[in-house]
């Protein structure tokens, strides 16, 4: 039924674009009012007032064209919001020595002198109840400014950025590639990781963009492979052992005094480049595969404590022959990791997967699998070129079906960033909007598992969630919240952001 | 000073001790033939490492295999908790020791799936659908268990509050199209606004959006249950002091609607970060600091519920176990077999259930896990038969592809 109906949709199109349909042809991309509110609901983190009328009076096609190309898009509006956030733009190394380090050194002291609480920092402060502690130190409101800070700048942009795309593909691949700043280190490098790692590469190569991960600091350390190591390589691996004493960066997550050298690998990273980064849980790999990953990763190591950048670390490193996935790899170095970036960035599990993925963000929570085979066949034809491949999909026939349209539940980041948004807001504070997120279960850069959010209706419509939805638009209808002003608040637009229509985009 | 429970075992009087007034007890045994099973699951989300939680100290090979993070034997420093001179507790589990002594607690171990995955998003999926290597499974089994005995349990078969997540997403497990509640606390499930309460309730039961319409459903007949039936300050029973973590605090909500007669039948909660590929730590660390919120949680709930536990079951499950060996970095990748934990007057305690297969290379799974020994819907499906009174045909239908065998019962439970 629902094929053979998207088949006639497709007919349509065709009939309509007179030929065969060709990637990126903006023949197909429709003008209609109904068609630029879509796209602005999947493309953007949902319509400002005015936006339809302008997009409709630019042409949808060729407004979709420019989002493909952000740089040149003027966002000095959205700079001047970012600008007073001081330490957006640190390097980790900065933010490790001068921001984590002396919070982590006093937290020490006060646990050795007894009054600190037992497991500091090792918690989700998204989570953790923080009632009855002491009042927070200045390292420690310095430390907290580190996360107040990339939180704040993800919602500025959601709300502000002219570079819609670019930020909801920026949410995308960051959740693709997730990694959680609750665990140890990765707080100091996760703003890093979004602006080195991510950021630079959603228009870009697939394969640049796994190399920036795989080598950032940000996923050495979340997924332990700054750690793994050959097991007839201990011995040299004594020598970057960090000294538990001067550590503070490492306290409950690093080593401690008395332990062991750690020897061997760790298969951590292995397992979730092929299963969640890469091929797919399906994808075809096997244990033994994921083993050998690990060895040709060994070494592939970072310093936490200085917030160091990659380093390969010959003397860790297994150099022996290894089989991945049918291939060889004797390369040797640090080179046997880049052939697995390469093997896996070609392998045809990728493409699909990733297609399916994207797919699955703008289209539907089931796309059809015309469109994910077009657009995998894509990413295998151009290259791993993403912006071939979101192009592929955000001007097909299927993005523009009707059964695509308010087919997506929002998640709980698209919920609020489109309610303010689509209110008009002056948001001069943040921090409240990333506490509703907590409380609506999506704490922005604390999503625990490497899975990142799941993009699906069944994960986010619950009663608890709809209640909290409900309570926000209240808030918002009433002007509730500290640091954000709706012009003309009222109950009725506490009831249109609560309505089940402003669920769904 | 946890032993003063009474507990109604195989229907007489097992023992009474201090702290319960003789009308309490008077109306408990008035209250047992017809009072609601309550079944309260609990979902270690990361794979816990079980071989120490539950430490088989009786091996020599898991000594070998574990240099660096293995737990003590009994009587040496940070020693296991000795449960059976072979397996003993995790020593930062000494809450459960009690629950243990009385005979409330008891073990399934080298329990899983005999699904090969280790990936833990397919390995949570088959746990939670019961449908082990199928992923097309759309519902979860507590949801077909609602299902299945809706004529029974909740004739109007309507009741939200029959079934409730202590999360904000409703966890696979409870998801379907029975009615089911997934909630951050009752405190914070209501609309403060009546006005827009009001409004909202009646666009969405006008909403043609059948997802939408039915979670919003549900959700106002709950709250209007909860407003009745709850609020106000909970004070916990029996001296219980919940650790003020999240999983803590979820139990004590479970333990709040269990006592306020909503009708709740099913509870879930979920305990994370259990994913300790490094650093795990030994009696201290990472596992131990877990392990003391996971255990001093659910002892805190099992004495917050009383004489209630007579009619509760707590049910542990997580993913899949860790590998046998330590891995580089001081801690474990991921195995097969693990450990679950049953709590309850219904269970059979004090006793380690399943065939243990040994740690030894050749008896490890694919040479490096722990082996599974009993499919983990052995032990679902003898809490539906034997505690929640389903019968073998209802049974069926909460386990699609399983063919449910009151053979193949550990006998962990009471009929």
């Amino acid at each position: 039924m629902f094929t053979r109906f998207l088949a006639v949709v497709s007919l349509v199109f065709l009939a309509a674009t007179g030929g065969p349909l060709r990637a990126g042809a903006p023949a197909t991309v429709p003008n209609d009012e109904r068609a630029v509110v879509h796209a602005l609901n999947r493309l953007t983190f949902g319509p400002r007032p005015g936006d339809v009328e302008r997009v409709k009076a630019m042409g949808l096609a060729a407004w979709i064209e420019q989002q493909l190309a952000p740089s040149h898009i003027d966002d000095s509006g959205l700079d001047a919001r970012l600008a007073h956030l001081e330490t957006l733009e640190l390097d980790s190394k900065t933010i490790a020595t001068e921001y984590a380090g002396p919070a982590m050194r006093e937290r020490r002291e006060r646990q050795l002198s007894g009054t600190g609480n037992r497991e500091p920092g090792a918690g989700n402060p998204s989570t953790s109840l923080r009632a009855g502690r002491e009042p927070m130190s200045d390292a420690q409101r310095k430390a907290r400014e580190v996360i107040a800070d990339i939180e704040q700048a993800k919602l500025l942009r959601a709300v502000y950025s002219e570079r819609q795309l670019e930020e909801v593909l920026v949410d995308f691949w960051f959740n693709h590639f997730n990694v959680f700043a609750g665990k140890g280190a990765t707080r100091n490098y996760v703003g890093e990781y979004e602006r080195e790692a991510i950021r630079p590469f959603v228009f870009g190569r697939f394969r640049d963009l796994l190399e920036a991960t795989a080598k950032s600091p940000a996923m050495l350390f979340y997924l332990d492979n700054w750690q793994s190591a050959d097991p007839h390589a201990v011995d040299q691996r004594r020598r970057l052992k960090p000294s538990p004493s001067t550590n503070p960066l490492m306290e409950g997550r690093g080593f401690s005094p008395g332990q062991r050298t750690p020897k061997g690998i760790n298969e951590n990273y292995a397992r979730e480049l092929m299963e969640l980064h890469t091929l797919g849980v399906d994808g075809g790999y096997t244990q033994q595969d994921i083993v050998n990953v690990a060895r040709a990763f060994t070494g592939w190591t970072i310093r936490p404590r200085q917030g160091s950048g990659f380093l390969f670390a010959a003397q860790m490193h297994d150099n022996g022959e290894k089989t991945v996935l049918g291939h060889v790899i004797k390369a040797g170095g640090v080179n046997d990791g880049m052939q697995v970036l390469d093997i896996l960035a070609a392998h045809p599990s990728t493409a699909h997967f990733i297609a399916s993925k994207l797919a699955t963000r703008f289209v539907s929570d089931n796309p059809p699998a015309s469109l994910v085979d077009r657009a995998a066949a894509r990413f295998t034809a151009a290259k791993g070129n993403l912006r071939e491949v979101v192009r592929t999909i955000i001007t097909s026939p299927e993005f523009f079906s009707p059964d695509a349209y308010r087919a997506k539940v929002k998640t709980p980041l698209e919920f609020v960033a489109s309610a303010v948004r689509t209110t008009g807001a002056e948001v001069r504070n943040a921090l409240p909007l990333a506490r509703e997120l907590r409380e609506q279960g999506m704490p922005l850069y604390f999503c625990q598992p490497p899975t990142g959010y799941d993009d699906k209706a069944s994960t986010w419509v619950s009663s608890g969630a709809l209640v909290s939805r409900m309570n926000f638009a209240v808030k918002l209808g009433d002007n509730a919240l500290p640091g954000v002003r709706v012009p003309n608040a009222n109950k009725q637009l506490a009831v249109t952001i609560g309505s089940p229509e402003f669920q769904r985009r | 000073m946890t032993s003063r429970r009474v507990f109604l075992k195989s229907g007489s009087i097992a023992l009474l001790t201090l702290g319960f007034a003789p009308s309490f007890l008077a109306r408990t045994a008035e209250a047992a033939g017809t009072r609601k099973k309550l079944l309260i699951t609990v979902f270690q989300r990361g794979a816990v490492d079980g071989l120490n939680m539950v430490v088989p100290f009786g091996e020599s090979d898991y000594y070998r295999a574990r240099p660096s993070i293995a737990i003590a034997r009994p009587a040496k420093t940070d020693g296991a908790i000795d449960l059976n001179g072979f397996f003993g507790l995790h020593p930062r589990m000494a809450a459960f020791k009690p629950l243990w002594d009385r005979g409330e607690l008891a073990i399934v171990h080298a329990c899983g799936s005999h699904d090969t995955t280790r990936s833990h998003f397919d390995a949570q999926d088959y746990m939670e659908s019961a449908t082990p290597g199928v992923k097309s499974t759309r519902d979860g089994w507590l949801n077909r268990y609602l299902t299945a005995s809706a004529k029974a349990a909740d004739p109007e078969g309507h009741n939200p509050l029959r079934a409730v997540a202590l999360t904000q997403q409703m966890p696979r497990s409870l998801q379907g199209p029975a009615p089911a509640l997934a909630m951050g606390s009752s405190a914070d499930f209501a609309i403060r606004d009546i006005g827009a309460a009001t409004s909202f309730e009646s666009i969405y039961a006008a909403a043609k959006d059948s997802t939408l319409h039915g979670t919003a459903e549900e959700a106002f007949e709950a709250m209007r249950t909860l407003s009745k039936k709850t609020g106000g300050a909970y004070q916990p029973a029996n001296g219980a002091s919940y650790p003020r973590s999240p999983f803590g605090q979820a139990l004590q909500e479970i333990a709040r609607l269990a006592k306020s007669d909503v009708g709740l039948e099913i509870a879930f909660a979920e305990s994370t970060q259990w994913d300790h590929h490094a650093n795990e730590g030994a009696a201290n660390g990472q596992i131990g600091n877990r392990l003391d919120d996971l255990s001093r949680s659910i002892a805190a709930l099992a004495q917050d519920l009383g004489e209630r536990m007579a009619d509760t079951v707590i049910l542990t499950m997580s993913e899949f176990g860790r590998a046998v060996a330590e891995n580089g970095s001081g801690g474990t990748d991921h195995g097969h077999g693990n450990a679950m934990f049953l709590i309850g007057g219904a269970v059979k305690g004090r006793e380690v259930y399943g065939k243990w297969p040994g740690l030894a290379a050749e008896q490890r799974y694919e040479g490096r896990d722990l082996a599974v020994t009993t499919d983990f819907r052995d032990v679902f499906s003898e809490a539906v038969v034997n505690h929640l009174g389903a019968d073998t045909a209802t049974a069926a239908r909460v386990f699609p592809g399983y063919a449910v065998n009151k053979t193949a019962f550990r006998g962990v439970l009471r009929a």
